[in-house]
């Protein structure tokens, strides 16, 4: 059965402005000891649907199940969520000086998160834990750091202490919200080497949010795409990138510099920009950016279907599910083969 | 080849093609202690003794960790700050120490395109207005001759010249980066100082504005010293790229040369860490982690910067700082600073420093035992 299993999620804001839909009907699962890629740009509503789970929107109105281990945490209340949130929930966030407190140094806070879920554990003892957990996530000379203050830390230090604190419980779950954005390339792979020896030491299952398909592809086991608050494909990692359906997906890699093609040719980007949140266009939100658009796209929704020979590969698009008539369509519209494709 | 003729870039490029030459730039900042009167002992060595060159028409690419010094480089290349040391040639001319006023028509030659499409553009002004200021503060245009060659330029860049009289909140993070590249367009400059500018775009709108960057290069024969922290967009754009560690280069070559053949293990490491979208290689890549974070900038580790935290280390690099020069038979336009260059084929994932423990960093937990 799955950890942690979302189903139809939605989330709106009201503003002034009108109703911002953030989260439009998303669902996903993540078993144990797996690692679930959430990837979007800008206001995809990857990082407001896993917050909503956490009840971290306040004012939002959200309708939708989400079950962790028999639980829905979209009916528990406040005080329930805590217990869950942090001992069971591990959660990491992109900017690491903002979740740690400046004030209180680095081991307590940790101190303060262990004890907050364990009365029983005495100071001493948690202490010593916290010293324990910032050594595994390699601060060296942890037993003097432990008493520094957050500005004392550099920025990597500073996500490994945040990766320490979410740690601190054994919590069966982490969502790793854009860990390594504000960080160094060197110090990125760092941190995903511990987030990567972590899962494999203690079984935990990770969300990881990000627009960076690079991380993806080096931790995800599992990928789902997200655009204008829609799931737009689900794949195993292998199909997300060498195998997609989706236009969108498709449309996400080739603006990568890198992928495929010849060093300094042409990128080919996404005209246009993501819509608004909202005035949404009809139909598929893709649409107005879709080099593939027909008819259809404009007025009726795709919904998100299995498509090629495995069930677990959806994708909410109209072109034809059956791949090889899919990238005959591809041929026709766009040309050449996708570099991936034809290594492939 | 010894220190001091390590100082003068490579000879590759003969004069008439430079645009830019960059000799032997210092920039400190003084650290102050808090204490009136007291005088600053303590120095941010953010730029240590820099020499570059750039090739008219090309693009230079700059990378490095945080704090390594290719912004406050791009500064005293543009002249924002001044050199603590050093000679910056601009097409011929040493402006290193020009006063303001006789910097001014220098000014309009070289441009700055910043990271922060939001920060960098006044929110209380009217685009039109924005784009138009370097021509009211060169006094160049007025009046309907400054809105025509304004709308100019904003065609140029792909923004709809009607739009002249909207407030940059009411464009979007890419078309925003787009005003900032009108702006810096506008008197037709010679040098563009592009400093991460794509680094806040989401990757679909990121590749529309480096192709609208190849295109003018293109067009307008500019010249590019491109910032970035995601090596892959620097490959895509750069000619040539400069790798800086701690106020130094590292490593200078032409940027396949540089990803081909990486002679210096820093080089090596910051490559290696780039994310592949593509799980396949990312899987079979050996990935080689670098351990500790940069040391402070204000007392830099004597000889090879990198050493504390380089697995090749050994005693020579604590004692002498190697010199920037051709390695291991390359052409004299591969220049590395380091006196044990990685071989072609040499995986030094596995390697380990051999030097004194007081002279390395040891990563306990995790990170060391793998």
């Amino acid at each position: 059965m799955a950890l942690l299993e979302v189903d139809d999620l939605r989330v709106s804001f009201p503003t002034p402005d009108g109703v911002v839909q953030a989260v439009r009907g998303v669902s996903f699962q993540v078993d144990a000891g797996q690692t679930l890629g959430i990837v979007g740009e800008s206001g995809s509503g990857k990082s407001v649907s896993t917050q909503t789970i956490m009840g971290l929107t306040r004012g939002a109105k959200v309708s939708g199940r989400a079950v962790f281990e028999g639980r829905d945490l979209l009916t528990l209340d406040g005080e329930e969520l805590q217990t869950i949130r942090g001992a069971q929930i591990g959660m990491i966030f992109q900017d690491p000086l903002s979740s740690l407190h400046p004030y209180y140094r680095v081991g307590w806070q940790i101190v303060e998160m262990i004890r907050q879920h364990d009365r029983s554990a005495s100071k001493a003892k948690a202490h010593a834990r916290a010293v324990e957990l910032l050594n595994l996530v390699g601060i060296p000379q942890a037993d003097r750091r432990v008493d520094d203050y957050p500005h004392q830390f550099s920025g990597g230090m500073r996500q490994r202490a945040m990766i320490a604190m979410a740690m601190a419980l054994n919590p069966k779950l982490l969502i790793a919200d854009e860990p390594t954005t504000a960080l160094d390339v060197t110090v990125q792979a760092q941190v995903l080497q511990v987030i990567r020896n972590l899962q494999q030491e203690f079984g935990t299952a990770v969300i990881l949010i990000t627009h960076d398909l690079g991380v993806v592809a080096d931790v995800a086991d599992e990928v789902e795409v997200m655009y204008a608050g829609r799931v737009m494909e689900k794949a195993d990692l292998q199909t997300t990138f060498y195998a997609y359906h989706h236009p969108y997906t498709e449309g996400l890699l080739l603006s990568l510099p890198g992928y495929g093609g010849g060093e300094r040719e042409r990128l080919h980007p996404i005209p246009g920009q993501p819509p608004s949140l909202i005035n949404l266009p009809p139909g598929c939100p893709f649409h107005p950016r879709c080099p593939y658009v027909m008819d259809r796209c404009r007025t009726e929704v795709p919904p998100l279907a299995a498509v090629g020979t495995s069930a677990t590969h959806l994708s909410a698009c109209w072109l034809p599910h059956d791949m090889p008539a899919r990238n005959e369509v591809r041929r026709k519209v766009v040309g050449e083969p996708l570099p991936a494709q034809a290594e492939a | 080849m010894n220190a001091s003729t390590a100082a003068t870039p490579p000879a590759a490029v003969t004069d008439a093609d430079v645009l830019l030459r960059v000799e032997d730039v210092v920039k400190h900042f003084p650290v102050r202690s808090g204490k009136l009167f007291e005088r600053d002992k303590a120095f941010v060595h953010a730029v240590d003794g820099v020499s570059l060159a750039v090739a008219r028409g090309q693009t230079l690419g700059l990378v490095g960790e945080t704090g390594c010094g290719k912004s406050t480089l791009a500064r005293c290349i543009t002249r924002l700050h001044d050199l603590t040391s050093g000679r910056v040639i601009f097409d011929g001319d040493d402006i290193s120490t020009l006063p303001p006023r006789r910097m001014r028509p220098y000014r309009r030659e070289m441009q700055m395109i910043f990271q922060d499409p939001y920060g960098s553009l006044n929110p209380r002004r009217r685009v039109g207005s924005i784009i138009g200021d370097p021509f009211a503060i060169h006094k160049t245009a007025t009046g309907q001759e400054r809105k025509r060659r304004v709308q100019e330029v904003m065609e140029l860049v792909g923004l709809n010249p009607e739009h002249y009289n909207r407030f940059p909140a009411e464009f979007s993070g890419g078309q925003r980066q787009r005003i900032g590249v009108a702006r810096a367009l506008a008197f037709r400059p010679k040098l563009i100082v592009c400093d991460e500018p794509v680094s806040a775009l989401d990757v679909s709108i990121q590749a529309q504005i480096i192709n609208l960057l190849a295109d003018l290069q293109g067009e307008l024969g500019l010249t590019y010293i491109f910032i970035a922290h995601d090596l892959s967009v620097v490959r895509h754009v750069s000619n040539s790229v400069a790798v800086m560690y701690l106020g130094k280069v590292t490593e200078l070559a032409p940027v396949e040369q540089l990803w081909n053949h990486p002679r210096h293990p820093y080089t090596d490491a910051l490559l290696s860490a780039v994310p592949l979208p593509d799980p396949n290689k990312s899987a079979q890549r050996e990935r080689i982690i670098l351990v500790g974070d940069v040391p402070s900038p204000i007392v830099p580790p004597s000889g090879c910067r990198f050493h504390p935290r380089c697995p090749k280390a050994r005693q020579d690099c604590v004692d002498r700082d190697p010199a920037l020069e051709p390695r291991l038979g390359d052409e004299p336009d591969h220049v590395a600073a380091c006196h044990f260059p990685v071989a072609d084929g040499e995986d030094i994932s596995q390697a380990r420093p051999s030097l004194a423990a007081e002279d390395r960093i040891i990563e306990p937990g995790l990170l060391g035992g793998s």
